[in-house]
């Protein structure tokens, strides 16, 4: 069987990624003053311009902070299964561009520390009753690189 | 400039009163207030209402009298009750107003606050995902000053139990059962490294303060409360706040908390070294720890020693949260920052009873923040 998949919306990240097209966030770079925004920002919050240009961001970064979400969020807006499995979230900076906030693939706080290697990837954060998983940006702890 | 002082204090209790409008606990709050300073309704020239769940909140005067005054809603998130006092008070001096009201209510639905991202100008993705919630961003921060400023899951504990303790002895208070730091770290994890009873709960209330030019108090009151300054601030680029899908690299930037904070110190004339009494905002256990660095009342770090020492109890040289803060007493936003005001009002008249702090306090400061990176402190003084 083949799954459908679709993203959670459209302009957040490449899609569909494959070989030729890896899977990057989407945001965007002020024409005036270079501010790096995610998501991509019609309006520079630092400047005000209007012009700006996409940038892909980096896909790895490290972890600036986290938490976990152990009871399941208010719905609406969450939209995720009814059968709650507890996740984690944070922050990841991505040298040189932005901090991100995002869904981490490790729910465990004690498998998690400030400053980890962190590296994008995608996550089926629900399943619609015609079966297609609903993809979003997720980070997973990266190999370690040795120093 | 003329200067504005509270001459009444009117506080509803926090709670659930199932069948009982906010407009009905505005007003009992009101007329509690009007007690207290011995005035009536038609003395009452003007006023500012704060309130998230209540749509028209100007429409309180239809309990109270229909007296033609200018009464103005305002909200401004969790800063909504700093917003309302800093009104009244700003209309007392310019000379809009002798004799001003400042009045919150309340009533939120049970459990966290749900909400439609796009009001709060965020895409809906962030909300579908599981990333729009207000308490990420409080079990994120902590635990990132954790890892910077060597702060425990103790000291978190300790801030918690303190509270509670405080709610206690505090009839009007909502949360009024003691728990030790044990308890509080056996409860579970909702968002690491906060657990269940160290975070606050939206809840219902109402709270109101009469003020009136300086010049005038001795006709009211012999004990008038001075508004030293109000400040309102909101965030910075490159602070991290609330409900951020991203912020920007960089040099750190300071919280809209510590440029209030600021703001009102030199407003006032006052430093931190003079603060006797303060009510913090206390969202959860980590944002009293941090709340007491970013109003400039210690250190980063010193928290851990601090607390540990008891400096923070009501005994101790650094009382907060002495009516057991909003871990105490809940959440009614529109309410809650003039509850901590009512609190200091009575510390600083010597009439807080069984949690009244020794000595004879002369400088009180509060302190609100929340979404979307808003923060008000009013400094008060005797």
């Amino acid at each position: 069987m083949t799954l459908t998949q679709k993203p959670v919306a459209p302009g957040l990240f490449t899609w569909p990624t494959g070989e030729s097209a890896p899977l990057r966030l989407i945001g965007s770079q002020c024409a005036a003053c270079d501010l790096v925004s995610f998501p991509a920002a019609p309006v520079c919050v630092r400047c005000a311009s209007d012009e700006s240009t996409e940038r892909l961001l980096a896909d790895r970064g490290t972890l600036w902070t986290y938490t976990t979400q152990d009871f399941r969020p208010p719905s609406p807006p969450y939209d995720g299964p009814r059968t709650f499995e507890p996740y984690a979230v944070g922050y990841i900076e991505l040298p040189g561009e932005l901090l991100v906030e995002a869904r981490l693939t490790e729910p465990d706080p004690d498998k998690l520390r400030i400053g980890q290697h962190m590296r994008l990837t995608l996550v089926p954060y629900t399943v619609q009753d015609d079966g297609t998983e609903v993809m979003t940006f997720a980070f997973a702890p990266a190999e370690e690189e040795t120093s | 400039m003329t200067e504005a002082v509270i001459i009444g204090v009117g506080l509803h209790p926090f709670g659930r009163f199932a069948g009982k409008p906010a407009l009905d606990m505005g007003a009992d709050a009101v007329r509690l207030a009007l007690a207290d300073a011995g005035v009536t309704w038609p003395q009452v020239q003007g006023g500012y209402v704060g309130s998230y769940e209540v749509a028209n909140p100007d429409a309180i005067v239809g309990r109270l009298g229909l007296t033609g005054i200018p009464l103005r809603g305002v909200f401004n998130g969790c800063a909504t009750a700093g917003t309302a006092v800093a009104q009244a008070a700003r209309a007392i001096e310019t000379g809009e107003h002798d004799l001003t009201i400042a009045i919150g209510m309340d009533k939120h639905p049970r459990g966290a606050f749900a909400a439609d991202p796009s009001v709060a100008g965020i895409p809906s993705w962030y909300g579908q995902t599981g990333l729009f919630l207000t308490t990420h961003f409080f079990g994120m921060k902590i635990n990132r000053y954790m890892h910077d400023h060597g702060i425990s899951h103790e000291t978190l504990a300790r801030v918690a139990s303190k509270n509670f303790r405080n709610a206690a002895g505090n009839e009007k208070a909502w949360r009024r059962t003691p728990l030790t730091p044990e308890e509080v770290l056996a409860s579970p994890v909702l968002n690491y490294p906060l657990r269940q009873f160290m975070y606050c709960g939206p809840n219902e209330g109402a709270a109101a303060l009469v003020l009136c030019r300086a010049d005038q108090a001795h006709k009211y009151t012999g004990t008038p409360v001075r508004v030293r300054s109000t400040a309102l601030r909101s965030r910075r680029l490159g602070a991290f706040e609330v409900q951020s899908p991203s912020f920007p690299v960089g040099e750190p930037v300071d919280s809209p908390t510590t440029d209030a904070s600021r703001e009102a110190y030199e407003r006032a004339g006052i430093g931190p070294e003079d603060v006797d009494v303060a009510q913090l905002q206390d969202t959860d256990a980590g944002s009293e720890v941090i709340h007491m660095a970013e109003n400039g009342l210690c250190k980063d770090g010193e928290q851990e020693r601090l607390i540990a020492e008891g400096a923070t109890e009501i005994g101790g040289s650094l009382p907060v949260n002495t009516d057991g803060g909003l871990l105490g007493n809940g959440e009614p936003i529109g309410a809650s920052g003039l509850r901590q005001i009512h609190e200091i009002v009575l510390q600083l008249r010597g009439a807080a009873g069984a949690r009244q702090i020794p000595g004879t306090p002369r400088v009180g400061y509060t302190h609100l923040y929340g979404a979307p990176g808003v923060s008000a402190v009013t400094i008060l003084s005797t």
